[in-house]
């Protein structure tokens, strides 16, 4: 019974109501680092701590929370483990913190967390809150995966990893499109994928 | 800045407030003009404390936990102010006012005005020049999609996808400002 719905409450975040494609929330720091995969995976490493960190905390102490100030702890608490990612990213992966930039402190005010929070953390016991945590980061993980790759192999040409060159597209490597890593590429790519996944029936049309 | 450098556009800063307000054209206006002047206040207020407090006691990794307060009680502070001063400004700007507090123009604007280490007046003509692009991008966007809603589009790609193709070509157009400027 209570390893069925821990196990609901993980599967649900992934396609059901996965953050970027179907709830779009967090669209800022989507569109904005996904224009490589290296990005795309420290910002969702990035987002996971922080929603996993935070939904424990909410949660542990969700009962002593009084109902009127809830937004300001939420954001106090959110704040904290941003500041922790920050620093740590700061320390040992610097070249990432350089690329990802402002969007990494901005992990404070994506909606995403504090959207769990206040939707899930605030009223469900732990075991549930964490697997509600994992569920949502690893669909947003998928989720911006699936946006820069076909950004970088559209953009460049080519796919790398961490540094190493993993492929290159024959005519596509000599004539990238630039403009898919350009912020205009986002869009367009953000609202075709969209509308694919509407027009497949994975996620209901308006 | 605020044509070049488009915070909505060009940085992805403020996505939720364009794609969720700019389905009207007064509500858009409403919005900027909240953004604008948030971000001016809280410019302002964050440069203080970064310069007098956070720089000389050395403690600048605190400036994500202090800004993100700063402006949740700016926001409600600039809310009190117009419901005392100004009714009909505070009913037109009501809802939008506590969004605010979640939108990454505004902590953006600040934490770009911390790592660029500008001074306080680069920092306003910085903040004022960001709020105007928003609210100039809010209000050619929510014009396009009052037109839009009544457009025979595909069912798939009603309402939000064909926003964001909307907002690739706003992108793209803004991009020709490069060369003027």
């Amino acid at each position: 019974m209570k390893t069925t719905s821990f196990w609901k409450e993980f599967t649900k975040g992934i396609v059901i109501s996965n953050p970027l494609f179907v709830l779009v929330l967090g669209l800022c720091p989507a569109l904005a680092v996904s224009t490589s995969v290296d990005n795309a995976l420290g910002m969702s490493i990035g987002v996971t701590f922080v929603l996993l960190g935070s939904n424990i905390i909410i949660s542990a102490i969700r009962k002593i929370i009084p109902n009127m100030v809830r937004i300001p702890i939420f954001i106090v608490i959110i704040a904290t483990f941003v500041t922790i990612v920050n620093l740590v990213f700061h320390a040992y992966v610097p070249s990432l913190y350089e690329s990802l930039g402002i969007y990494l402190p901005l992990i404070v005010v994506n909606c995403i967390i504090l959207g769990r929070a206040e939707a899930f953390a605030s009223k469900n016991p732990l075991l549930h809150s964490i697997a509600d945590a994992l569920g949502i980061s690893i669909g947003f993980m998928l989720a911006l995966l699936i946006i820069s790759f076909l950004r970088e192999t559209l953009g460049t040409g080519s796919l790398s990893i961490f540094g190493a060159r993993l492929f290159t597209l024959p005519i596509l490597g000599e004539h990238p499109m630039a403009i898919f890593v350009l912020p205009p590429g986002a869009f367009l790519l953000m609202g075709l994928l969209l509308a694919l996944l509407r027009r497949l029936g994975v996620i209901k049309s308006e | 800045m605020a044509l070049l450098n488009n915070f909505i556009l060009a940085k992805f800063l403020g996505l939720c407030p364009f794609f969720g307000v700019s389905k009207k054209l007064s509500n858009a206006l409403s919005m900027g003009v909240a953004v604008t002047l948030v971000m001016f206040i809280a410019t302002v207020a964050t440069w203080f404390i970064n310069h007098y407090i956070l720089i000389p006691f050395d403690v600048q990794y605190m400036s994500i936990v202090i800004y993100i307060l700063v402006i949740a009680s700016l926001v409600q502070i600039v809310e009190m102010a117009i419901k005392r001063t100004n009714l009909t400004l505070y009913n037109a700007l009501g809802i939008y006012l506590p969004l605010i507090t979640t939108n990454c123009a505004v902590l953006g604007i600040t934490l770009i005005n911390a790592t660029e280490a500008y001074s306080l007046l680069e920092s306003v003509v910085c903040s004022l020049g960001g709020g105007i692009g928003f609210t100039l991008v809010l209000i050619i966007m929510s014009g396009i999609r009052e037109r839009l809603e009544l457009a025979d589009s595909p069912v798939s790609m009603k309402g939000l996808p064909v926003a964001l193709l909307t907002a690739m070509l706003l992108g793209l157009t803004f991009f020709g400002f490069g060369g003027m400027i």
